[in-house]
């Protein structure tokens, strides 16, 4: 035989004992019980505070490994209702349709966060102020240079160069896209006639990035780019955001005092219970002195009955049940650090109701 | 006696089913487009070819798939009016002027080019290529150029053009290769018989064997804007993303989207309970069918040029 | 005179274009491999190549995408050996020349076509995104490249050694696989291989079909991660950090294609000079 051939055919035999070996060497570390995975997928929005619990969870349990893929509001929400994953993560509550292909769900809002619009103007590092029509008509195109007057005059200090605007917008379906679009129907008219609000809208200028962090990385990448993006890859990104004027007047950058303004301003009562709809609730605009003016609540989508989705057991479904309880409870410690603000404890009471009422097979499921 | 021995019959089967799964797949494949894009189709008709506006927002609902077609024909264009001379360069060289030692390391090192996985491609063309882009060609064409529609608008290297010009360098191993092929093809006396009236050698190349060639080169060019077409994800990161309208390539440095990258970015966000689904699909059927009919014509050139028969050893 | 000066300047500019041509092409080769080598060989660590993500590393990505090679191989290289047989073998009909064309047609296939079919088939039926999905959208794309090849290499071989071994009484069929099969042996693998190297480094078959994932494999029906698609989402991450991980990943990737590529040709070409 060919010696070539012969070394050919070591080397594909090594790399088939190989993987073997890498697939037999590396299991899941399950030092007790039987492991269990669960998988999720959806928003962008919230992945730096999940991705941070769901490492913490490993102390807590360490035989649950739990799978979240960052990939986008309208994924999670469309592999929830096709029910190839177990849990969901969404910026934009489910609205009627959405409703109807994925009946029973409850939406436990996890963390609270809020849109920043960062931008990239070379020399000016901090302090530009925008206000809620300007950004508006930015992103509408309306307003396509940088030194236009509407910016200029409330900027007085900064010398704006004569430059087009490159907005940064996300292409894929997203619930980032869905608060701030829900912002932006809230402070212009026109946005809201021409194009409204959606997890995916027909923007009219920019470029599209896929997750809040192609948006991120277009906006690092671009001179003379504008975006938004969730206030976590703001930071981590150390981004240069704008203040936004809110509804008492102030020019507001977001963090983590402000988000918290604004949800103990806006959300400690009127909530729906968590099997009902919440199409209509928004943190939006708050009023409260410090409130930042664009924040949401993230909500994780379940099924009230987990027996639906195919593949769920009980063990399954009762570590899910006891993750989401640990998310709402232990794992909030973890958001202020991201600059996520805690649940209020109405919400957290709200929350705690709901996951009691899932059920698998008629029965309900332990929490701890 | 006429008994087949059962052995030959049952290898035959289990030979002739396994051929069959070409058919089968691609059977499935059209069945399962057609029928996922009907509900979009039959809502929007004869705008879902025509139409620009793409907005899934529940409602508000219209998709129309022009623009990513348009943006999938552009980019492939731009890709064999720059590609194809380039291919033919290399594979004139090789076969006509090549010194002997040297023929080998190039095509080799030309093929290997068609080895680099697409997704490094668009890695290298994110962060190195745009660059190179901008400095070089965007900016000069911009201040040059910039009141010409084509070269309008400020570029930010995320735009037709880099697309345009990383599927170049795609089609590059599949023209090339082809050609060469075709143009060695090209009988010796046909050569000969131009040389012997004095020509030189690129008279040679340029009169007798490249029009000699000529349908097979036509081929395949066809081969590679198949190739062009199809590719997904060099183009998806350097394409820019747009949607709707404003994604219709009117010019050179506007960010676009071409029919698989439209697919690639947000096919897993497709809502079933809309008509989105449906329409990713119909935007998937659409490419199915251009690539078919793309690679059906080239199949049908290449083979009548090379003299390929399909046929058994029997 | 001057008209042959003119000419034969004419001829040596359009050598010397040619040649540039060449160069053109082979520039973003070169480029290519020195970024990736050069931005992706700070990243390699024993650490990087077997950890998860949560201690920074793609291990469960490397663990992927040869899972999916083997996998893919498992399916995708029987029925495409069988299928070249076939057309090779048997195929003189109007049957077989159909086949041929639909294989043909097959190869070209758009990658994310491949993708949304097995997402509506195989996904959307088990319920789950998982690792047999992504290995049936890439056997997708395999069965027809081998399927080729093989009649190619079968085709070579010549007619004398099939009448041979007929004319000794064998049967078809044992003619084939004893004597024709291994007789093309050489010609088999390096397609196989090659084949194999480009089917490696997909990734639109895998965006709608394997999800990803934090964790090492779970599970043939479990979501799975993979080398081309840890490396396309660390692409569109701002965080620097991340996006060296993707070179990273990029020099894993390229260091098992390409090396599958030149190792197949070296060995075949060292078996021609025999």
């Amino acid at each position: 035989m060919n010696k070539n051939l012969i070394i050919i055919i070591a080397v594909v035999l090594i790399g088939i004992i190989s993987v073997s070996a890498y697939v037999a060497l590396s299991p899941p570390s399950s030092p007790t019980g039987e492991s269990v995975t669960l998988n999720g997928a959806g928003a962008t929005f919230p992945y730096p505070l999940l991705e941070s619990m769901m490492n913490e969870y490993k102390q807590v349990k360490s035989n649950v490994l739990i799978n979240y893929q960052a990939i986008g509001s309208g994924g999670g929400i469309s592999a929830l209702q096709g029910k190839t994953v177990d849990f969901a993560g969404s910026d934009a509550p489910l609205g009627a349709a959405d409703r109807a292909e994925a009946p029973n769900t409850l939406h436990i809002p996890e963390t609270i966060g809020a849109v920043t619009v960062p931008y990239n103007l070379p020399g000016v590092s901090t302090g530009l102020h925008l206000t809620s029509q300007t950004i508006a008509d930015i992103f509408q195109g309306k307003i396509t240079k940088w030194n236009d007057p509407a910016i200029q005059d409330v900027n007085p200090e900064i010398m704006l160069p004569d430059h087009d605007i490159v907005v940064a917008h996300r292409s894929d379906g997203s619930g980032t896209t869905f608060i701030f679009t829900g912002y932006l129907s809230k402070v212009s008219t026109s946005w809201e006639q021409e194009i409204g609000q959606g997890k995916t809208v027909a923007w009219p200028v920019g470029l599209g990035g896929n997750g809040n962090t192609g948006v991120a990385g277009i906006i690092q990448g671009t001179k003379y780019s504008i975006g938004y993006v969730e206030l976590a890859y703001a930071l981590e990104n150390d981004m240069t955001v704008a203040g936004i004027q809110n509804p008492s007047g102030n020019w507001i950058a977001p963090s983590l005092a402000t988000t918290t303004a604004a949800v103990e301003s806006k959300a400690s009562q009127g909530l729906p219970t968590g099997d009902a709809s919440w199409e209509n609730v928004d943190v939006l605009n708050a009023p409260g002195e410090q409130a930042y003016p664009i924040v949401s609540f993230t909500y994780l989508l379940v099924y009230k009955e987990l027996n639906v989705v195919p593949g769920m057991t009980e063990t399954k479904a009762t570590a899910l049940i006891q993750f989401l309880w640990w998310v709402i409870h232990d794992g909030q410690q973890f958001g202020p650090a991201l600059e996520y603000a805690p649940l209020p404890s109405n919400v957290v009471q709200l929350n705690e109701a709901s996951i009691q009422s899932i059920t698998f097979n008629g029965q309900t499921l332990s929490t701890s | 006696m006429n008994l087949k021995p059962s052995g030959d019959n049952l290898f035959k089967t289990l030979t002739t089913i396994l051929a069959a799964s070409a058919a089968i797949i691609l059977l499935i494949t059209a069945y399962t487009l057609l029928t996922g894009s009907l509900p979009a189709i039959q809502r929007f008709g004869i705008y879902f070819f025509t139409g620009t506006q793409w907005n899934p927002v529940v409602g508000r609902e219209i998709f129309g798939a022009l623009p990513y077609l348009l943006g999938t024909l552009v980019t492939s264009g731009i890709a064999l009016i720059i590609g194809v001379p380039i291919s033919l360069g290399i594979a004139t060289f090789l076969v006509e002027m090549a010194p002997k030692t040297f023929r080998v390391p190039i095509s080799y090192l030309v093929e290997l080019l068609a080895a680099v996985p697409s997704v490094i491609y668009g890695l290298w063309g994110l962060f190195v290529m745009r660059f190179w882009v901008i400095d070089y060609i965007e900016d000069p064409l911009s201040s040059l150029l910039g009141w010409f529609p084509t070269f309008s608008g400020t570029p930010f290297g995320l735009d037709v053009l880099t697309a345009g010009l990383i599927l170049a360098i795609m089609i590059i191993p599949t023209v090339s290769s082809v050609s060469r092929e075709v143009i060695q093809a090209v009988p010796d006396s046909i050569r000969e018989g131009a040389y012997s009236i004095g020509a030189t050698r690129w008279e040679v190349i340029r009169h007798w064997v490249l029009s000699y060639g000529r349908s097979g080169i036509f081929g395949a060019v066809i081969l590679g804007l198949g190739r062009a077409v199809g590719e997904t994800m060099a183009v998806t990161m350097v394409i820019g993303n747009a949607i709707g309208p404003s994604a219709v390539p009117t010019s050179l440095f506007k960010p676009s989207q071409t029919m698989s990258s439209l697919i690639a970015n947000g096919f897993l966000e497709a809502t079933p309970a809309s008509l989105e689904l449906p329409a990713y699909m119909g935007v998937g059927l659409i490419l199915l069918l251009l690539g078919l009919i793309i690679n059906v014509i080239a199949h049908v050139m290449v083979s009548r040029v090379l003299k390929i028969k399909g046929g058994a050893v029997e | 005179m001057d008209n042959y000066v003119y000419r034969k300047f004419k001829n040596n500019l359009f050598f010397v274009l040619c040649f540039l041509c060449v160069i053109i092409a082979i520039i973003p080769l070169l480029s290519i491999i020195f970024e990736v080598v050069v931005r992706g060989a700070p990243q390699l660590s024993l650490q990087f190549l077997t950890q998860p993500p949560s201690e920074g590393g793609i291990g469960p990505a490397i663990q992927g995408t040869l899972i999916l090679i083997g996998l893919t191989s498992l399916i995708g290289i029987p029925v495409g050996i069988m299928s070249g047989v076939y057309l090779a073998e048997y195929g003189n009909n109007k049957f077989a020349t159909w086949m041929r064309t639909f294989n043909d047609l097959l190869t070209e296939f758009p990658s994310i076509v491949v993708g949304i079919t097995v997402f509506t088939v195989v996904v959307l039926s088990i319920g789950s995104f998982s690792a047999i999905a992504g290995a049936l959208a890439l056997s997708i794309m395999l069965i027809p490249i081998v399927a080729r090849t093989t009649e190619e290499s079968l085709k070579l071989i010549p007619n004398t050694l099939r009448e041979a071994s007929l004319a000794l009484g064998v049967h078809k069929w044992r003619t084939t696989v004893s004597v024709i099969l291994p007789a093309a042996k050489s010609g088999l693998i390096t397609g196989t291989l090659l084949a194999v190297a480009r089917i490696a480094g997909e990734t639109a078959p895998l965006i709608m079909t394997i999800l990803g994932n934090q964790h090492f494999f779970l599970g043939f029906t479990q979501p799975m991660d993979a080398l081309p698609l840890r490396i396309w989402r660390s692409a569109l991450q701002p965080s620097a950090a991340v996006q060296a991980q993707g070179w990273g990943g990029a020099l894993v990737l390229v260091l098992i294609v390409l090396s599958l590529n030149i190792g197949v040709r070296l060995a075949s070409q060292g078996r021609l000079r025999r």
